[in-house]
């Protein structure tokens, strides 16, 4: 196969006896899983090949035609234990990934480049004992290597550099392009005119060291952004659809129309806002709304999307229009927010802001005064083309890309996933903490308190039939054991069977006979004619919460929570945990409005919040956070998706602080370097030889400042 | 200088025979699965080995 054919393989071929699937497999780490995987699918009929790429989490197949389809694949992995979904990169992956390949060649040409033309100017610099005809014979060989492989291996800055222009505004690449280019063709004049300051080896050497940051850069975008594809195509929503002869079909949620009749079956998501057609249940809130204890849903119950169906089968009417929902209103304040943060300017844009005219009006002033001091032309021009290239940002290209690649290695290994470079910029920058309450500062679970171990054990052989999170919550606190026969699930009442030949329930007060009506935190439990007994439930402050709050006041920033729920228990958590204030009973609305307001106010609000609720309060936030177990769209919303527990915070929140000090101290470095650099070139004393030396230097010292944060401590 | 004419050509040669190594290495996709190539050492492949281009070229 030609090689300018395979440089860019396409992603996907087909042809008319098979095709080619890619899934999307979550779960698989190790050798054992590519074997078992690739085995599996390999033995169905129809499967020619099967290969997990175990970077990506992507499994090829190629089938033959009449081979397993789609689904039957998915089912299989399913079977498995694997997560599985359909994979379909989109077209800002697939740009992503040709952009990707697109650095990479261009990196390995300029790698060559730049090593072989040094194989003819080290001679040169080195001082050795040549004539000028060996000098220039050697020039022309290293302008041989260095032409194609500068305009090359240039393309990427040169394309930005053009692009920003066109936009009337001059970025990084402005400078960079201006000096490869002026390097360029002063080389070639000075090998025509048979002189000693030929720049070749410093052009490509240049876009090399450029290209090694332009490439870290984009491979830490593109893998946060494949990171964040794959845990939204893993939870894919998917809804039951009844068609008029009562036969179900699973279809994705957005194609969903106002009217359809939807069948939800316990333990599944409600896909879009509608009304209870049929079936009793108990829906769980807490990512709508953040109320921590289950509403109970009965025929004609308004049910919003994203609830939780806990108990019971239940047939929903979508509501129309699906415009007006709940859930489209949360889309439209994460768009807002989403506006308002691309607006945001990076540091490296604010360091270009004022290094290209400076540099500029230094090449210049160079050019003029060396033409007033009555040199000739060629030397003024030549002085100025040395000034542009040793202060060619070098340097400056690679300090940001490098910290923030070291930081978000660190923060992904330790289960933090940051989107972008700019989200840690933004979240060095916070002053003040908003925290969701439910799922977030608590578990979002009901936990049995009070009540001794023995009552527990007694109602524990029902509860184990349930799926109730109260029911779960009571056989979680007695432990493993015997299960209750005969049992029965009255879906949003109870649960009755059989203890030891006794009949039991186990659910609401008047369900079970008991004297009080009690509220939704309690479950009742009797056997038939006996006294009931009470177990009481509330959703505990996660253990470590009350540190997570008070190292982020150590760390001068204040605490808030904002929470859906009733005001009874965001007062007790907020009073538990020490937070300076408390607000409860908010909207998504007034949310997304608190954060307005604070921002107005000048503070730089981190949210970390999990709900749907949150979604439009996360975008719109200086920068957020959810935990992986959020809902789909907050967890689009947020700029760091976090696991394992709330310490992330802090320590997500310190590592952004110290890249943050990284970077600024490499712009230090830079400057400092320019400082001493410039001069020297200005006043014409810089010999090739001192610029490549100083350039790689400089480039040198702040990847190694950058590598300083892999190792730091985190208090 | 008449050595530096053909050893100036030779060593740029030497120079693209390992670009064009690069260019096949990465034609061959040998970088866009590197934890997998690590673990996929650690099978027995019993069955023989895949057969060629798998998973990456079809038809």
């Amino acid at each position: 196969m030609a090689l300018s054919e395979t440089w860019d393989a396409a992603p996907v071929e087909a042809s008319a006896a098979q095709d080619r699937v890619e899934l999307l497999v979550g779960g698989a780490r190790c050798a054992g899983c590519i074997q078992k995987i690739e085995s599996a699918v390999r033995a169905r009929a129809g499967v020619t090949s099967a290969r997990l790429n175990l970077t990506t989490g992507k499994l090829s197949v190629v089938r033959r035609r009449g081979g397993p389809d789609t689904s039957e694949l998915i089912a299989l992995l399913v079977a498995m234990g694997y997560r599985a979904a359909l994979f379909d990169p989109g077209e800002a992956l697939a740009e992503d990934n040709r952009e990707g390949r697109r650095l990479a060649k261009a990196l390995g040409v300029a790698a060559f480049g730049a090593m072989n033309v040094m194989m003819f100017t080290v001679p040169v610099w080195a001082g050795a004992d040549m004539g000028v005809g060996v000098r220039t014979f050697l020039y022309w060989a290293a302008a041989i290597v260095a032409t194609p492989c500068a305009l090359y291996a240039g393309m990427p800055f040169f394309e930005s550099a053009w692009r920003s222009l066109r936009r009337g505004r001059a970025n990084m690449d402005v400078p960079i392009t201006i000096g490869v280019l002026l390097t360029l063709a002063v080389s070639f004049s000075e090998t025509l005119l048979r002189g000693r300051e030929a720049y070749f080896d410093a052009a490509v050497s240049l876009l090399f060291l450029l290209l090694v940051g332009r490439y870290l850069d984009h491979q830490l975008r593109a893998r946060a952004r494949s990171a964040a594809r794959s845990v939204l195509a893993l939870q894919a929503p998917t809804a039951s659809v009844l068609d008029e002869a009562g036969a179900v079909r699973r279809i994705p949620t957005g194609q969903v129309r106002a009217g359809d009749l939807l069948a939800v079956a316990a333990g599944e998501r409600v896909p879009v806002d509608g009304v209870v057609e049929q079936g009793a249940s108990e829906l769980d809130l807490s990512l709508v709304t953040g109320e921590t204890l289950p509403a109970r849903a009965a025929v004609g119950r308004a049910v919003p999307a994203g609830a939780s169906n806990l108990t019971g089968q239940l047939m929903i009417r979508a509501s129309a229009p699906a415009e007006n929902s709940t859930l489209a209103a949360i889309a439209r304040l994460m768009e807002a927010g989403a506006q308002s943060r691309s607006r945001y300017v990076q540091l490296a844009e604010k360091a270009a802001a004022v290094y290209v005219p400076v540099v500029h009006a230094a090449a210049l002033l160079t050019a003029i005064g060396w033409l007033v001091a009555g040199e000739d032309i060629r030397t003024a021009i030549l002085r100025a083309a040395a000034v542009l290239i040793i202060t060619c940002p070098c340097a400056l290209g690679l300090a940001v890309p490098a910290v923030q690649i070291v930081a978000c290695g660190r923060l992904f290994r330790r289960g933090v996933l940051v989107k972008s470079g700019a989200a840690l910029e933004r979240l060095a920058e916070a002053t003040h903490v908003v925290f969701d309450k439910t799922g977030v500062l608590t578990a979002g679970k009901p936990v049995l308190v009070g009540g001794s171990a023995d009552l527990a054990a007694l109602a524990a052989p029902l509860a184990r039939a349930s799926r109730h999170p109260l029911a779960r919550a009571l056989a979680e606190a007695a432990g493993e054991g015997p299960l209750a026969e005969e049992v029965t699930e009255t879906a949003g009442f109870g649960v009755e069977g059989m203890i030891g030949g006794r009949r039991a329930r186990l659910g609401r007060a008047d369900w079970v006979g008991a004297p009080t009506g009690g509220g939704e935190t309690e479950l009742w439990f009797g056997f038939e004619g006996e006294t009931k007994i009470r177990f009481r439930f509330v959703d505990e402050v996660r253990p470590e919460a009350a540190a997570v709050v008070a190292a982020l006041k150590a760390r001068g920033l204040t605490v808030e929570v904002l929470s859906g729920d009733a005001a009874g228990p965001v007062r007790a958590c907020a009073d538990q945990l020490g937070l300076d204030a408390w607000r409860s009973g908010m909207t998504p609305m007034d949310k997304a409005a608190a954060l307005d307001a604070l921002a107005a106010a000048g503070r730089r609000v981190l949210m970390v919040g999990d709900g749907l609720n949150d979604a439009g309060a996360l975008a719109k936030a200086h920068a957020s956070m959810a935990p992986g177990s959020a809902a789909e769209a907050s967890q689009i919303a947020s700029d760091l998706v976090f696991e394992h527990g709330l310490d992330a915070v802090p320590e997500a929140l310190e590592v952004a602080r110290q890249a943050r000090a990284r970077a600024l101290e490499n712009f230090t470095l830079s400057a400092a370097y320019n400082l001493v650099a410039a001069p020297v070139a200005i006043l014409g004393l810089a010999s090739p030889f001192v610029a490549a030396i100083a350039m790689s230097a400089s480039s040198l010292v702040v990847t190694l400042n950058a590598l300083r944060l892999q190792f730091s401590r985190i208090a | 200088m008449s050595a530096l004419i053909w050893l100036a050509p030779a060593s740029v040669l030497l120079g693209l025979l390992g670009l064009a190594a690069f260019a096949w290495t990465f034609s061959a996709n040998q970088y866009d699965d590197p934890q997998g190539d690590a673990a996929r050492i650690l099978l027995d492949d019993d069955d023989g080995p895949p057969p060629p281009e798998e998973g990456r070229d079809v038809g």
